[in-house]
C-alpha cells in the first residue's frame, strides 16, 4: 500500500512538472522564465550541495564556475571574437557558433580544472579560512572578467557580451517557438524541458554519489575529518574530487545561463550571487536533495512572484518602497527568519551527523 | 620616490582603516566563532548616521566650527550603531548560539541584506556628497601629501587601538573575554556572564566600525548604501590573514593589507607595462591572501588552526 502511494505521488509529480510550462505559458512568457531562473539556481544548489553538504567544504566563490561556463559559451557563441579580432573573423567568415557538443564538454572540463586548482593550495585549510579563501577566488575571478577589455578585448569588459546563441542541438533550435501539431511551444518553455532534464540527470548523480563509497567518506570528512584520514581515507584527493565535481556542475550551468539569456556581463557573478546559493543549500536543509531543491525553488522564485504583490504595495507607500527594495527586504527576513525557526534548514536530512547538531564544544 | 612615499602613507590610511573594522571581525570570531556578515553594514550604518546630523547640525547651526560638528556626529554615530549591533546579537544570532555553525552565518548573511535595504529606504539609494569639515591644506613630507583628515584617522585609529588594548588587557571586562573567547562554560563557572560579555564585544566592535565608517566618509567624499560592504570584506581578510581571533594580528593585517593594495595599485601599471591598471588592485588583498595561507594556514598571528568545519 506504501509502495503504491508512493508511485502515485511520484506520477503526479512527474506530470505535474512537465505540464507545469504549458499552463504557465497561457499566463505569459515571464512565469516560465522564473521557472526556468527556479530550475538552473536548482542545479547550481545541487552542484555547491556536493562541495558544502557532502564534502563539508564552505565555498563562497561559487559563482566563479558559473562565470567560467557562461564565458566559455559567450566567447565561443557569440560575436564578440570574430568582430574583435580580424583574424578570428577571417577564419570563420559565418561567426564562431561552437556547437553545444564542444562548449559543454570544454566548458565543464575548464571549470573542473579551475576547481582542482582552488582546491589544491586550500587543502590545509578548513572552515572560515576556506570560506575566505574560496570568497577571494570567486572576486579574482569577477575582476579578470570585468577588467579584460584592454589591452586586448577579451571579454568586453563591463558592458558584458551579447547575441549569444541560443542552444541547438538535434536541429532542434531552443531559441525558436516550436510547432508540434498545431499546438505552440515557446522558447522559454523549450528551455525549461531542458533545464528539467539536467536538474534530473544531476538529481540522479547527486543521488548516487552520496550513497557510494565516495559520498560516504565525504560525509566522514565532514563529520570529523581526523578520523577519516585515520581509518585510510584519502582526504586529499577526496576534497579536491569534491571540489572539481562541484566546479563541473558550476560550468554546465553557466554554459546553460549564457544560451538562456542570450547576455552576460560580470553583474551576474558576484559575491551576492555566491551568497545567495550558499543561502539556499543552507535554509533548505544542507546535505539532503530534497531540502536543497526546495531553498533554491524559494529563494529564486519567492522573488521574483513578490515583484508582482509588490506593486499594489509600492502604490500604498506612495513609491517609497519600490518593488526591487520590498523583494530584497522580504528575502532578507526570510533568511534570517527561517533559521531562528528552523536552525537546521527547511527541510533537513532525517539522519545528520553531529556536527551539523550542534556547535563543536569549547574553542 | 615622491610616489612611494606618497603611497606608504596612502596605504597607511587605509590599512588603519581596515584595522579598525577587522577588529570588531576578530573579536567577534574569537569569542563565539562567528563570521559576522553584517559588520560591514555596521560601518556603513555609522557613516549614513553621522551625515545626517551633520546636514542637521550645519542648518540648525550654522556657526559651529567643523572639527565640533564632525565630534558631535561621530559620537552620535558610534551610539547608534552600537545599539544596532547590540540588538543584532540579541535578536539574529544569540538563539542560535547553539545551532549548526553554518546557521548564524546565514542570517548574518540575511542581516547583512536587510541592513542595506533598509538604509536604503531610509537614505535613498543615490550617493551622498559628506561635507568636508576640517581644513584642506594638506602637510607636506618629502614631497608627499597629507591631509588634515587622514592625520586625523591615523590618530584616531592608534587612540582607538590603545583604548582597546587597555580594556582587553587590563581591566576585568577584558579579562573576562580573554576567558569566555577560552572556554564560555569554564568562564560561567568562574562567575563571568558570558551573554553579558558577548553583548559588550559586539558593542566595542560597533563603536570601533562606526569610528572607521565617519573616516571613511570624510576621506572619500561619499556616503551610499552600499558603502560598507567592500570595507567589511577587506577587513575580514585582514582579520584573517592576521590571524583571525588575534587582535594584533587583525591591526598588522589591516595595515598590511593596506599598504599592499596601495603600493599594489601605484606601481601595477608600470610593473606590467601598462598591461595591468589600478583597477585590479582589488584582487592584490585576496592572491596575498591566498598565499599566505597556503603558507601558514592559522594566518600571520595566529597560533591555533580554525578547525570547526
Amino acid at each position: 500500500m506504501k509502495q503504491q502511494q508512493k508511485i502515485v505521488v511520484f506520477l503526479l509529480a512527474a506530470v505535474g512538472l512537465l505540464i507545469l510550462p504549458l499552463i504557465l505559458q497561457s499566463f505569459g512568457n515571464a512565469w516560465v522564465r522564473i521557472a526556468d531562473m527556479a530550475l538552473l539556481y536548482v542545479l547550481l544548489a545541487l552542484g555547491l550541495n556536493i562541495v558544502v553538504g557532502y564534502a563539508g567544504l564552505l565555498d563562497l566563490g561559487y559563482v566563479a564556475f558559473f562565470a567560467i561556463g557562461a564565458y566559455m559559451y559567450g566567447l565561443l557563441a557569440s560575436p564578440h571574437l570574430t568582430e574583435t579580432f580580424a583574424w578570428i573573423g577571417a577564419m570563420f567568415p559565418d561567426g564562431l557558433h561552437a556547437p553545444i557538443w564542444v562548449v559543454i564538454p570544454a566548458a565543464a572540463g575548464l571549470a573542473g580544472f579551475f576547481g582542482l586548482l582552488l582546491g589544491a593550495p586550500t587543502l590545509r585549510l578548513r572552515g572560515d579560512y576556506l570560506a575566505i579563501v574560496t570568497l577571494g577566488f570567486g572576486e579574482i575571478i569577477r575582476v579578470f572578467l570585468n577588467n579584460l577589455d584592454h589591452p586586448v578585448n577579451i571579454t568586453n569588459g563591463p558592458k558584458g557580451m551579447s547575441q549569444i546563441d541560443s542552444l541547438s542541438f538535434f536541429g532542434l533550435n531552443l531559441g525558436r517557438t516550436l510547432d508540434i501539431g498545431g499546438y505552440e511551444l515557446n522558447s522559454v518553455s523549450l528551455y525549461y524541458y531542458l533545464f528539467l532534464a539536467l536538474v534530473l540527470f544531476s538529481v540522479l548523480i547527486s543521488h548516487r554519489l552520496q550513497l557510494s563509497r565516495v559520498g560516504r567518506a565525504w560525509m566522514a570528512i565532514r563529520e570529523d575529518e581526523i578520523a577519516a584520514k585515520a581509518m585510510g581515507i584519502n582526504t586529499r584527493n577526496l576534497k579536491l574530487l569534491a571540489f572539481g565535481m562541484g566546479a563541473t556542475f558550476g560550468g554546465v550551468s553557466g554554459t546553460m545561463f549564457a544560451s538562456f539569456q542570450g547576455f552576460i556581463s560580470p553583474e551576474s557573478f558576484s559575491l551576492m550571487e555566491s551568497v545567495m546559493i550558499v543561502a539556499m543549500v543552507v535554509l533548505g536543509g544542507i546535505g539532503h536533495l530534497p531540502g536543497v531543491i526546495l531553498g533554491a525553488v524559494l529563494l529564486s522564485a519567492l522573488p521574483e512572484v513578490l515583484r508582482y504583490v509588490a506593486g499594489p504595495l509600492q502604490a500604498m507607500t506612495g513609491g517609497r518602497l519600490d518593488s526591487s527594495i520590498l523583494r530584497q527586504l522580504l528575502i532578507a527576513l526570510a533568511m534570517i527568519s527561517v533559521m531562528l525557526v528552523r536552525p537546521r534548514g527547511l527541510w533537513p536530512s532525517p539522519e545528520h551527523g553531529k556536527s551539523l547538531q550542534q556547535k563543536g564544544e569549547g574553542a | 620616490m615622491d610616489t612611494f612615499i606618497q603611497q606608504i602613507i596612502n596605504g597607511l590610511v587605509l590599512g588603519s582603516m581596515y584595522a579598525l573594522v577587522a577588529l570588531g571581525y576578530t573579536m567577534v570570531y574569537g569569542i563565539i566563532g562567528l563570521i559576522n556578515f553584517a559588520h560591514g553594514e555596521v560601518l556603513m550604518v555609522g557613516a549614513l548616521t553621522s551625515w545626517t546630523i551633520i546636514g542637521w547640525m550645519q542648518e540648525a547651526m550654522p556657526g559651529t566650527p567643523g572639527w565640533l560638528i564632525l565630534l558631535i556626529s561621530l559620537i552620535i554615530a558610534c551610539v547608534v550603531s552600537a545599539t544596532l549591533n547590540f540588538v543584532i546579537e540579541k535578536v539574529a544570532y544569540r538563539p542560535l548560539r547553539d545551532s549548526p555553525r553554518l546557521a548564524p552565518l546565514i542570517t548574518a548573511i540575511g542581516m547583512s541584506l536587510l541592513l542595506q535595504t533598509l538604509a536604503m529606504i531610509i537614505w535613498k539609494p543615490n550617493y551622498k556628497p559628506y561635507p568636508t569639515l576640517l581644513p584642506r591644506t594638506p602637510f607636506e613630507i618629502g614631497g608627499a601629501v597629507i591631509t588634515p583628515t587622514q592625520v586625523l584617522i591615523l590618530g584616531m585609529t592608534v587612540v582607538s587601538l590603545a583604548v582597546l588594548m587597555w580594556l582587553v588587557n587590563y581591566t576585568k571586562l577584558g579579562r573576562a573575554m580573554r576567558a569566555t573567547a577560552e572556554n564560555p562554560r569554564v568562564a560561567a563557572l568562574m562567575g563571568v556572564k558570558p551573554d553579558l560579555v558577548i553583548s559588550a564585544t559586539f558593542v566595542i566592535g560597533a563603536v570601533l566600525a562606526a569610528i572607521a565608517g565617519v573616516m571613511w566618509a570624510a576621506n572619500y567624499g561619499t556616503v551610499q548604501h552600499t558603502m560598507g560592504f567592500l570595507p567589511g570584506l577587506k577587513a575580514f581578510t585582514a582579520a584573517v590573514f592576521g590571524g583571525i581571533g588575534n587582535l594584533g594580528g587583525a591591526v598588522l593585517g589591516g595595515i598590511l593589507l593596506g599598504l599592499i593594495e596601495s603600493l599594489g595599485a601605484g606601481y601595477i601599471g608600470t610593473v606590467t607595462g601598462g598591461v595591468l591598471g589600478s583597477h585590479y588592485s582589488d584582487i592584490f588583498a585576496f592572491i596575498v591572501l591566498i598565499f599566505v595561507l597556503t603558507l601558514r594556514p592559522s594566518g600571520l598571528l595566529g597560533e591555533r588552526v580554525a578547525d570547526r568545519a
